[in-house]
C-alpha cells in the first residue's frame, strides 16, 4: 500500500525501499528523524489524512538538521513542514519553499506494509 | 537570412537588473508560448536581485532572499539564463552581439537594461584601499570584509543612495559621517526645512552630517587615514563609501554607434527605441526627455511599454512621476509632485514639529482646488493618500491643512474620506501599474480574500512595497462593503480570532487541538494556529504540555531553547535571581559534566549552552535531584521576574524587592500567555531592577508598591505605564492576576502586552476600569481561573524524567539511539561553540 501518492516518474526512480521503523514508532501528526548510512530523513505522519510524507531532514534556509522537529500542516490543502529555526515552509508534495524563496528539499515516497514504514531511496 | 513565418522571433536582454528581470516577466507572462526566444546576459553571478532592498543585506537578510527569481525560474520559462558573461560588443548592422567568451548571438530585437554604476568624483586618493562603492552584492561582500578593521566610516554624498549606505555603516557598528556637496540632505527630493529636520533626527541617532562640504583628497598608505575638504577641514577615517550618484552603463551603446546624451544615457524615443529600431533600452541606461530615471518603477513601466509594443499593442512611456517614500535609518522621508513648487505659482501650507522631529509641507495650486506635491519627514504615514490626491487630481476639502494636520472637528470631517474615495483608475501600485479598480474587483468577484491574494494575482505591492498599508486598507474597506465582516482569523485552518476561539474552547470544554480542528476548524493546521491553540489549551487546562507534543513549537516539544547547530540551552529557574552558593556549585558541575558552555542571560539566570536533545532529560534530572526546576527560557511564558537588591542589604531599599520576586515569579512559573511575560520588582525609585521596562513592574515607595504594566525591552521598546500607586502586597497580586488573564483572553497571538495596550480602545483607562473597578463584571472569573492555574502548576521536566515513554521521545533518530553526527564544536575562549 502506497501511502503518500507520488507522482510515475518518482516511483519509477525508486531503486529500493528501507525498513525505517515500526508505525507505531512515529508520531502522530508530526516528524520524527531516520537515520539511513550518513543521511538524515524526516519522517511525517499525517493521521487524520492517513498519509506519510519523507523529506531530507537538513533546513537549506541556515543549514541545520531540523526539519523532523518541524510542524506540519497544510498550506491550501498541500502538505507542508515549517522548520522550527525561522518558520521557511516546504510542500511536502514537490519539495518546493512555499515563502517564494528559490531552495527547495528534496522529498521521498514512503510506504506502509505489515506495520513498518518504509521509505522510497535512489542509489 | 530568409526564414520561415513560424519561427519565434529571438529577443535578447543585455543587463540582468530589476528592470531586465521585469522585462522578461512581463514578456513571458503577456506572450503566447513560442512567439519569442529569450536570451539573458547578466555580468553578476547572481540572477537579479532586489537593489531596492540592498541596505537589508547589513541586518540579516540572506542574498538568497534578495533574489528576484531563482535560476530555475528562467529554464521554467524557457529563457536563456547566461550569469557572470559581459556582452564586449553589438553589431546593429548584422544584429549580432558577442560576449567575453567570444560567443556571437543574433537578435530579432535587442534590450539594453545595463543600469548604471556608481558615480565616483575624481578626487586624489579614491583608488585607495577602503574606498568602496555602494551598488552590488559584491560591493557589500567587499565592505563587510574590511570593516572589523575599521572604527569609522564616511560616506561621500548626501542623497537617496548615501544615506541607504550610511544605515549600512551604521549597521556594521562604524561611527558614521556623511559628506555632502549641496547645502541640503537629499538635494533632489528635500527643501532647505525638511533637509534640517532629516538631519537633526540623523545626527541625534549619532550620524554626523557635513553640508556644503567638497572633498579634495584621501590620505593614507595604504589604506584610507584621513579626507582632506576644499575648505581646508579634514577629517580621520578607515572607511569611505562614495555614493555620489550613478552614471548610466552606456560604454555597450557607445561603443555600437548609438546616440547618447551629453552627460550619458542612451537615448530613447517614447517607445524607448533607440537610434536603431531594433535596439530598446530601459531602467537607468536609459535616457528619455533628457531624464534619467534612477528609480525602479520608472524602469518597471520602461519594461512594460516595450513588452506592449512587442506585443503588438500600443503604449508609449510619458516620463514618470519621481514621487518616493522611504524609511532611512527609521525615519520616514517621503517626497511626491512638484515637491518644490514655486511661490508664484502656489502656495504651501506647512506642519513643523522640532521636537518629535516631523516637517510636512505640502503644496496647493494657486486656485486652492488641487494638491500640486509636497515633502515629509518623520511622518510619512498618508503619503498614500496625498499621491493619490495629487495623481488623481481630486478636489480639496474647504481645510487643505487637515490633509496634514488630521480632521479637527468643525464642518470638513469628511476631509481625506479615505482610500474608497479615489476614482478607480487610481494608481496604487505604481511599480506593477495596478489601479484601485484592480485590487478591488479582485476582492470583490471572490478570487482574493487576504493581501496574499492579492498580491498574489495583482502583482500589487511585490515591487517597492510601498503601496501594502493601501492595498490593505483596500482591501479591508471593499470587505466591508460588501457586507463582510472584518475579522482577525487566526488562519486559514480556523475562521475565529484568538479570544473566539479560546471561548469556544472553553464552553465546550475542547481539551485537545484535533477536536477544535475537526469541530471549528478545517485542513491539517499549520505553524500559525498550532502553537497559537497550544498557548489557549494551556492558559485554560494547564495540563501537560507534552500531551500534545506535535502542536507545540519546538522549544515547547523539547522543553527547552533550541540554539545553532540544533542542540539545546537550559536554563534552571532562578526566581528573583536569588541562589545559594550550593545551587551555583551544582550548575557549574553540571555544565561541566555536560561540557555545556554557560553565560549568565539577561534576566538573572544561567544559561548552559550545548546540550543534545538525548542529553535533556538526564540534565533535568541532576538538576531536579538538587533542588532546581529547568526554566522557562522558552515558550510563550513567564520568564523572570528580575529583582533589585532590596531593603535586606541595600541601604536605599524600601521593601524586600527579591522576596516579592521571588514570590511573583513562583506564583506565575509556567502561565502560557500569548506572547511572552517579563517582570521586575525594585525595592525603591532608582530603579535598578529595570521593572519599568517590563510586561509588569512593580517599585517600593514609602507606603506600599507602584504597579506598572505593559512595558517592554526589544526591538520596539516601550515603558510601562503606572496602573496604581501605594498598593499593599495582597491588592497588588489580585490586580497582577487580573490583568494578565485579561491580557491571556483578550490578545492576539504574539502580541506583546505593550501591542494589546496600545490597540486597546480606551488605553489604560479602560483596563483600570475593567481590572479595579470591575465595569465588566468579569473580575470573580479572572481571579478564579487565575488561581486555577497557580494551583494545577506542575513541573514539565519532572514529568519527563519520570515518564520512561515520554523520555523515550528525546532522541534525535528513531531508529537509532546514536546522537546527530552533525553536531560539530569548536573552542572559543575557554569554552564550546558550534560550528555551523
Amino acid at each position: 500500500m502506497i501511502q503518500t501518492p507520488p507522482s510515475a516518474d518518482r516511483l519509477a526512480a525508486v531503486s529500493f525501499w528501507f525498513k525505517a521503523a515500526e508505525v507505531s514508532a512515529f508520531p502522530e501528526n508530526g516528524g520524527a528523524c531516520v537515520k539511513y548510512q550518513d543521511q538524515q530523513i524526516a519522517v511525517y505522519h499525517f493521521a487524520k489524512r492517513n498519509e506519510w510524507y519523507a523529506s531530507q531532514n537538513l533546513c537549506p534556509h541556515k543549514q541545520q538538521m531540523i526539519l523532523a522537529r518541524g510542524l506540519i500542516g497544510d498550506q491550501c490543502g498541500e502538505p507542508k513542514v515549517a522548520c522550527p529555526f525561522h518558520k521557511k515552509t516546504f510542500s511536502l508534495l514537490t519539495g518546493e519553499n512555499l515563502n517564494g524563496e528559490c531552495y527547495h528539499i528534496e522529498t521521498y515516497p514512503v510506504k506502509i506494509e505489515d506495520g513498518y514504514v518504509y521509505i522510497g531511496l535512489r542509489d | 537570412m530568409s526564414r520561415l513565418v513560424a519561427q519565434p522571433q529571438h529577443i535578447v536582454v543585455i543587463g540582468n537588473g530589476m528592470v531586465g528581470f521585469k522585462f522578461c516577466e512581463k514578456l513571458v507572462a503577456k506572450a503566447q508560448p513560442g512567439t519569442f526566444q529569450i536570451t539573458v546576459f547578466g555580468e553578476e553571478p547572481r540572477p537579479a536581485y532586489d537593489r531596492v532592498h540592498l541596505s537589508a543585506y547589513f541586518s540579516g537578510t540572506t542574498a538568497e532572499e534578495l533574489t528576484m527569481a531563482p535560476v530555475e525560474w528562467y529554464a521554467q520559462n524557457n529563457i536563456n539564463l547566461h550569469l557572470g558573461e559581459l556582452v564586449t560588443s553589438v553589431d546593429a548592422t548584422t544584429q549580432t552581439i558577442t560576449t567575453h567568451k567570444g560567443e556571437s548571438i543574433s537578435y530579432d530585437k535587442l534590450i539594453l537594461a545595463t543600469g548604471s554604476s556608481a558615480f565616483v568624483p575624481p578626487i586624489n586618493g579614491v583608488e585607495k584601499e577602503g574606498v568602496f562603492v555602494y551598488r552590488t552584492i559584491e560591493d557589500l561582500d567587499a565592505m563587510l570584509e574590511y570593516a572589523p578593521k575599521a572604527r569609522t566610516a564616511a560616506v561621500i554624498g548626501g542623497g537617496l543612495l548615501g544615506l541607504e549606505a550610511a544605515k549600512a555603516a551604521v549597521d556594521m557598528g562604524l561611527t558614521t559621517h556623511v559628506i555632502e556637496f549641496a547645502s541640503r540632505l537629499m538635494p533632489r527630493q528635500l527643501d532647505e526645512a525638511g533637509s534640517e529636520m532629516l538631519k537633526r533626527k540623523l545626527e541625534s541617532l549619532g550620524i554626523s552630517i557635513y553640508l556644503n562640504k567638497s572633498t579634495t583628497a584621501i590620505l593614507g598608505e595604504p589604506g584610507v587615514e584621513k579626507m582632506l575638504f576644499a575648505d581646508g577641514s579634514e577629517l580621520n577615517v578607515d572607511m569611505i563609501i562614495v555614493s555620489a550618484g550613478i552614471k548610466p552603463r552606456d560604454e555597450l551603446a557607445i561603443k555600437a554607434g548609438l546616440a547618447v546624451g551629453p552627460r550619458g544615457g542612451i537615448m530613447v524615443n517614447d517607445n524607448l527605441q533607440t537610434s536603431d529600431a531594433n535596439i530598446y533600452a530601459i531602467g537607468e541606461s536609459a535616457l528619455h526627455g533628457g531624464m534619467i530615471y534612477g528609480l525602479v518603477a520608472p524602469g518597471y513601466d520602461m519594461a512594460d511599454t516595450v513588452v506592449t509594443n512587442l506585443l503588438g499593442g500600443e503604449k508609449t512611456f510619458k516620463g514618470f512621476d519621481m514621487s518616493t517614500k522611504l524609511k532611512l535609518i527609521g525615519v520616514d522621508v517621503a517626497s511626491f509632485g512638484d515637491a518644490f513648487a514655486s511661490p508664484a505659482t502656489s502656495r504651501s501650507i506647512v506642519f513643523e514639529d522640532k521636537a518629535k522631529g516631523i516637517y510636512k509641507r505640502i503644496n496647493i495650486s494657486e486656485d486652492g482646488k488641487y494638491l500640486v506635491g509636497g515633502i515629509l519627514v518623520g511622518d510619512a504615514g498618508n503619503y498614500n493618500m496625498l499621491l493619490q490626491t495629487v495623481q488623481n487630481k481630486i478636489i480639496l476639502p474647504q481645510d487643505p491643512e487637515d490633509l496634514i494636520l488630521g480632521s479637527r472637528g468643525g464642518a470638513s470631517e469628511s476631509a481625506g474620506a479615505g482610500v474608497m474615495s479615489l476614482p478607480d483608475e487610481a494608481l496604487i501600485c505604481s511599480c506593477e501599474n495596478v489601479s484601485k479598480g484592480d485590487i478591488c474587483s479582485s476582492v470583490t468577484d471572490g478570487t482574493c480574500t487576504d493581501v496574499a491574494g492579492i498580491k498574489k494575482c495583482t502583482k500589487a505591492g511585490t515591487g517597492c512595497g510601498g503601496c501594502v498599508p493601501m492595498v490593505n486598507d483596500l482591501l479591508n474597506a471593499t470587505l466591508k462593503q460588501m457586507g463582510k465582516e472584518v475579522k482577525k482569523v487566526l488562519c486559514e485552518h480556523f475562521d475565529y480570532s484568538r479570544q473566539e476561539l479560546l471561548d469556544l474552547v472553553k464552553v465546550n470544554n475542547i481539551r485537545s487541538y484535533d477536536e477544535l480542528l475537526h469541530s471549528h476548524g478545517r485542513g491539517d493546521g499549520c505553524e500559525v494556529c498550532k502553537p497559537a491553540v497550544a498557548s489557549i489549551m494551556a492558559s485554560t487546562w494547564n495540563e501537560l504540555i507534552l500531551k500534545q507534543a506535535t502542536i507545540q513549537d519546538t522549544n515547547d516539544r523539547y522543553l527547552a531553547n533550541i540554539q545553532k547547530g540544533g542542540t539545546y540551552s537550559v536554563v534552571p529557574r532562578i526566581a528573583g535571581g536569588e541562589i545559594t552558593p550550593e545551587k551555583l556549585i551544582v550548575i557549574g558541575q553540571v555544565a561541566a559534566k555536560y561540557g555545556l558552555y554557560t553565560k549568565i542571560t539577561g534576566g538573572q539566570r544561567i544559561d548552559m549552552f550545548g546540550a543534545r536533545v538525548d542529553q535533556l532529560p538526564d540534565i533535568w534530572e541532576e538538576l531536579i535531584n538538587a533542588g532546581f526546576e529547568s526554566g522557562h527560557a522558552y515558550g510563550k511564558s513567564l520568564r523572570t521576574v528580575k529583582s533589585c537588591v532590596g531593603s535586606t542589604w541595600c541601604r536605599y531599599g524600601l521593601h524586600d524587592s527579591v522576596g516579592f520576586a521571588i514570590q511573583v515569579e513562583e506564583r506565575y512559573r509556567g502561565l502560557r500567555s500569548p506572547h511572552k511575560l517579563k517582570g521586575g520588582v525594585s525595592g525603591c525609585v532608582r530603579e535598578c531592577a529595570e521593572a519599568q521596562s517590563k510586561d509588569f513592574g512593580i517599585i517600593a515607595t514609602e507606603k506600599g508598591w507602584n504597579l506598572y504594566i505593559c512595558g517592554n525591552g526589544g526591538a520596539k521598546p516601550q515603558h510601562a505605564q503606572l496602573f496604581a500607586t501605594d498598593l499593599d502586597t495582597e491588592t497588588c497580586i489580585k490586580y497582577l492576576d487580573r490583568f494578565l488573564m485579561f491580557y491571556i483572553k483578550t490578545a492576539e497571538p504574539l502580541n506583546r502586552t505593550a501591542t494589546w495596550l496600545n490597540k486597546m480602545e480606551g488605553g489604560m483607562e479602560y483596563l483600570r476600569q475593567v481590572i479595579v473597578e470591575d465595569s465588566l463584571g468579569i473580575c470573580a472569573d479572572l481571579d478564579r481561573e487565575m488561581q486555577f492555574m497557580v494551583d494545577t502548576y506542575a513541573c514539565e521536566w519532572k514529568e519527563v524524567v519520570n515518564n520512561p515513554e515520554l523520555r523515550q521521545r528525546f532522541q534525535h533518530f528513531i531508529n537509532t539511539p546514536e546522537p546527530d553526527p552533525s553536531i560539530r564544536f569548536k573552542p572559543e575562549r575557554g569554552q564550546k561553540v558550534p560550528v555551523v
